[in-house]
């Protein structure tokens, strides 16, 4: 009986491997696949730029880009902040908003989803801020905070805070009833219940959800820059438009989605390691 | 096989109606009979007869609209540490490892955490899941998820264990290995067992004594008591008589 286990136990280590070897073998081509993909992206745009297929003023050519990323590290023109000043001006912000949006959103979306009286009071107030788009708030915000990081924040969060509640509230809601009579049969309360099954049951939900507010959050912000704001990857845009200076507001575009890419990434690689026992 | 015939767990008139689409719908009609201590107790039905109203009632999970459940002289009120459940569809935490969802119950009783691993890891043994303590329930197979639940059930000690269909979700193969495990963690770790199936063979083969339920809703139609050794051999004649007999007398082909 032992021996035959151990067998069993051994072939399926072997067949784990095997597959993880494929996987990984899988992934390596995706990698190559995608970094081809976006070396022609940058070779066609190239092209198009050199042989003046669109005027130079409506784009500019990549290793133009290339060139002004260089400079603008440390040149503060034509809006009057070196780029990391703005990436990190931007960050700041984003972060500033996002974080508070989950540290709110997350709880709030989980107790909503378990305690029905959460539920009954907040759904309505909730219900009413849903449909509104982030950045009809900006009138309001300036008005109450002015331009500063407090009014950028809070429209950040508002946005968000949405698809944290949503996401959180959804999954708890999705609790596999079996799970909860576990818990009861084994004598939880319901308050544990709801800690140590809900909460864990409604994590992957709850990730889909932060990794919508993360996009939100910076689409969000950079919305708000351009409408209020000194400094920011928002504000450079927009100065690079006033300037009529395209290649600025071509890094500026680049670094938006270079960076959201980075967050949603690294955000991926801890999702990975908070919810390994999904892994097969 | 001897067997004492203390009582330890008895239904009086157990009755529970839903109402679904603005009609009542019975599902357990005036159900009353003893369990034994340390007897392996079968309810056979066919599916949707109420089965599982009558485990959730007497685990306390579901509180019957009339009659009683007692547990030994007292009536039960609600779920009670001394009955732990099997349950038909797998009911593991799959954010905890093996080891964890194991040692839950005991966790969620105030185990120290030394002590319940100890606990644990003895039921996993039991079960002959060892070397899986560090997997997670998605790495395992039916049956391993199957044998990781009945560790986690008999780990809290309890007096009698409810199965509910533990089986009825395993391939044909896996499902007879099944039943000679718990067969053999029965007679190793002698407790009051119920284990309802609709599956004849599976009643023969494992019960000291069947209840049949009729089909809906469920009311006692029949009981067996079966003294044949155990391990059993399915094509005995004995068996097959027995097998006939109930078969005979059940309301749907199960
Ligand atoms: N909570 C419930 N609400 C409404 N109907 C229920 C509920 N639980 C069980 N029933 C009904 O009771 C009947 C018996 O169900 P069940 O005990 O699950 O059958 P089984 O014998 O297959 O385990 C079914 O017809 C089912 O629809
Ligand atoms: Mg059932």
């Amino acid at each position: 009986m032992n021996v035959q286990k151990q067998n069993h136990s051994s072939e399926q280590q072997e067949q784990i491997l095997k597959d993880q070897k494929k996987q990984r073998k899988a992934s390596y081509q995706n990698l190559m696949l995608s970094v081809s993909s976006i070396l022609l992206f940058f070779f066609i745009w190239e092209m198009v730029a050199l042989l003046k297929l669109v005027p130079e003023h409506y784009l500019a050519p990549p290793e133009a880009i290339f060139r002004l990323l260089i400079i603008k590290i440390h040149d503060p023109n034509p809006d009057g902040a070196v780029l990391t000043v703005n990436i990190l001006s931007s960050l700041q912000i984003s972060f500033t908003g996002f974080i508070a949006a989950i540290l709110i959103g997350v709880p709030l979306g989980w107790l909503m989803g378990w305690y029905r009286v959460v539920d009954s009071v907040v759904n309505p107030i909730f219900d009413i801020v849903r449909p509104i788009p982030p950045v009809a708030w900006i009138p309001l915000t300036i008005v109450w905070m002015g331009v500063g990081l407090k009014a950028k924040a809070t429209i950040v969060f508002l946005s968000a805070f949405i698809p944290c509640v949503i996401n959180s509230y959804t999954g708890i809601r999705q609790t596999n009833p079996v799970l909860i009579h576990v818990g009861k049969t084994c004598g939880a309360s319901d308050f544990t219940i709801f800690w140590k099954i809900g909460i864990p049951s409604a994590m992957t939900m709850t990730f889909t959800g932060i990794k919508l507010a993360i996009g939100n959050a910076w689409s969000t912000l950079v919305a708000a820059e351009m409408l209020a704001a000194s400094s920011g990857l928002g504000y450079m845009i927009l100065q690079g438009r006033n300037f009529g200076r395209t290649d600025i507001v071509m890094l500026g575009v680049l670094a938006i989605g270079i960076i959201g890419t980075i967050i949603i990434t690294l955000f991926s690689h801890l999702e990975n390691v908070v919810l390994r026992w999904k892994r097969k | 096989m001897a067997i004492e015939k203390e009582v330890i767990l008895q239904l009086k008139n157990i009755e529970q109606s839903y109402v679904v689409d603005n009609s009542v719908k019975q599902a357990v009609k005036d159900v009353s009979f003893n369990v034994y201590k340390n007897e392996f107790l079968v309810i056979l039905g066919p599916g949707h007869c109420g089965k599982s109203v009558l485990l959730n009632i007497i685990s306390g999970l579901e509180s019957a609209q009339k009659g009683q459940v007692y547990l030994g002289a007292e009536p039960l009120a609600g779920v009670d540490r001394r009955i732990s459940l099997v349950f038909q569809r797998l009911a593991l935490l799959p954010w905890m490892t093996v080891i964890d969802n194991v040692a839950f119950g005991l966790r969620m009783a105030g185990i120290a955490k030394a002590e319940r691993r100890k606990i644990a890891q003895k039921y996993i043994n039991l079960v002959g899941l060892q070397g899986f303590e560090k997997s997670y329930p998605s790495q395992l197979s039916g049956g391993m998820k199957q044998r990781v639940g009945i560790a986690r059930a008999y780990a809290v000690n309890p007096e009698i264990l409810l199965m509910d269909e533990p089986f009825g979700q395993l391939d044909a193969q896996t499902r007879y290995a099944m039943q000679e495990e718990i067969l053999r963690i029965w007679q190793q770790e002698k407790k009051t067992v119920i284990f309802v199936t609709n599956n004849i063979e599976e009643a023969v083969y494992l019960g000291d004594r069947i209840i049949l339920l009729s089909s809906c809703p469920a009311h006692v139609k029949a009981e067996y008591e079966i003294q044949m050794e155990k391990p059993r051999n399915t094509v005995d004649p004995e068996f097959l008589r027995i097998r006939k007999e109930i078969s005979d007398n059940t309301d749907l082909a199960l």
